[in-house]
């Protein structure tokens, strides 16, 4: 479980994050929502320790996050698994080395370990015979399951995933997003998703927090979205769907 | 102000950069990689650059004694300490600052704006060190060693040229590199290959690691790592010749 209390960031003296708090449970696809510019990916960044926030905490598991020592904050990064928008695979390294590479990072595995690991990660995924490709030869939405691969190498206890379908055809979008939730099932883990997919958001969304410049306006699950008569939540819904 | 808070965001790379690696093993594949990458790559270069560096200082040095008192001879002497001194370490050093120093800033730059590095920070991986260290340290032992090779090839440009110009005897030219050599010299060109390669490649990883945005940025970066590493290796050149050659 991921706990937010009162985040707040600055730049410059400007106020992006405003007192922003949620709750992200374990096993549960939790979305964070909002549109261009209203600080979700700077709250995902600050929950995947990329951004320092000004104020608040950041508690995993009942560990905050700002009040750990570099190496007790390294443990918990490698707890965390990510999928990035543009999959952020590492290009002078083969997909079956960048499955590899948390696993040769922190764990003494021999190589045959590693590489029983990595064929199982690139099967649940559903990708086979792409072990010795590299990142430029393989689609988007191959690039996106090598990404889900490579997050899940260490059986990690919190998933982020940020835009996972942006710049994918609806099929594989929907390929991916059944992918996140069968993992989030089938290993219990916490899975918070940066999106602004709004029918992914109505499929998957066991808890939704809409982000509105800066501050968390409205929290629920996805049946009760579309009855809320929050006027900004509904604006967002109704230009997402146009 | 600007430039100051630049160095001190310089010195802050640097510490998170000379911090242990994550994985010793992982480090050591890297490190070979960048050494054989940086050496091999480089291997041509700087044979062509510096057989010519030899042999148009013995021309020029030559057109300067020719109708002088001094003894033809003395031409081997003052290019081998040219070459030595100077032109092996520094030119070679330029070389670098535009053949490694861009490929370094535009390899990490290219890493930091396709989230690469927020991929390794977010593992947990140190990513400064991860991306910079092998480079650096690789750089420490591949320029030293192109600027020994450098100084050999560049004198041997030098006997090329007047076996070719004919301006001198090719034992002349021997006899007056053979005179009065000071291993000092060594001791001073290789003290500078040392601090240039640890310039070139600081000063490029640093560019490459705080590009932002995409790849307009990568490749100004690229072109600010070099022209910066370029001024760095003359300031230095500067300073260390003052403080090791007039004691």
């Amino acid at each position: 479980m991921i706990v937010l209390a009162d985040i707040t960031k600055t730049f410059e003296g400007r106020e992006v994050l405003k007192n922003v708090s949620a709750t992200f449970e374990k096993g549960k696809c939790s979305f964070v929502i909002g549109a261009s510019g209203s600080g979700k990916s700077v709250l995902m960044k600050c929950m995947v320790g990329l951004i320092e926030p000004t104020s608040g905490s950041i508690i995993f598991d009942e560990r905050d996050f700002l009040r750990l020592d570099y190496y007790q904050r390294k443990e918990v990064r490698q707890e965390i698994g990510m999928l990035f928008q543009g999959s952020a695979l590492f290009d002078s390294l083969s997909v079956e080395d960048n499955v590899a590479f948390p696993l040769r990072m922190f764990t003494n595995m021999n190589k045959k370990q590693v590489l029983d690991r990595v064929n199982f990660c690139l099967q649940r995924v559903k990708l086979e015979n792409v072990n010795r490709l590299f990142p430029s030869n393989i689609s988007g939405g191959m690039k996106k399951r090598v990404g889900i691969a490579r997050a899940i190498a260490l059986n990690p206890k919190y998933l982020f995933c940020d835009e996972p379908n942006s710049g994918l055809d609806p099929v594989t979008s929907r390929i991916i997003d059944d992918l996140i939730v069968e993992i989030t099932q089938e290993y219990d883990i916490t899975t918070i998703i940066n999106s602004h997919d709004i029918k992914s958001v109505f499929d998957m969304g066991d808890h939704i927090v809409f982000i509105y410049q800066g501050k968390s306006l409205w929290e629920g699950d996805k049946d009760q979205i579309r009855s809320s008569d929050n006027k900004e939540l509904r604006t967002f819904i109704k230009a997402s769907e146009f | 102000m600007k430039y100051l808070a630049q160095f001190g965001a310089y010195l802050l790379f640097l510490r998170a950069c000379f911090r242990m690696p994550d994985k010793w093993l992982m480090f050591r594949e890297s490190f070979l990689r960048e050494l054989y990458k940086m050496g091999n790559d480089s291997f041509l270069i700087v044979s062509i650059i510096s057989i010519f560096i030899g042999a148009v200082g013995v021309i020029q040095i030559g057109y300067q004694l020719i109708g002088s008192l001094v003894p033809m001879y003395v031409l081997g002497r003052i290019v081998r300490d040219s070459n030595i001194l100077e032109f092996s370490p520094t030119v070679t050093a330029l070389v670098m600052a535009g053949k490694i120093g861009s490929n370094i800033a535009s390899e990490i730059g290219t890493m930091k704006v396709s989230e690469q590095v927020d991929a390794l920070e977010i593992m947990g991986v140190n990513a400064a060190s991860y991306v910079a260290l092998p480079k650096i340290l690789a750089s420490l032992f591949a320029i030293p060693a192109l600027v020994t090779y450098s100084m050999f090839l560049s004198n041997f440009g030098g006997a090329l040229s007047c076996e070719l110009s004919g301006m001198i005897s090719v034992d002349a030219y021997v006899q007056g590199l053979r005179m009065d050599f000071d291993s000092f010299s060594i001791t001073f060109a290789l003290t500078k290959a040392f601090v240039f390669a640890f310039l070139i490649t600081t000063i490029s990883a640093y560019h490459g690691y705080k590009t932002e945005g995409g790849a307009l940025e990568v490749g100004s970066a690229s072109t600010r790592a070099v022209v910066q590493s370029c001024i760095a290796i003359i300031f230095f050149d500067y300073i260390l010749t003052q403080i090791m050659l007039y004691k």
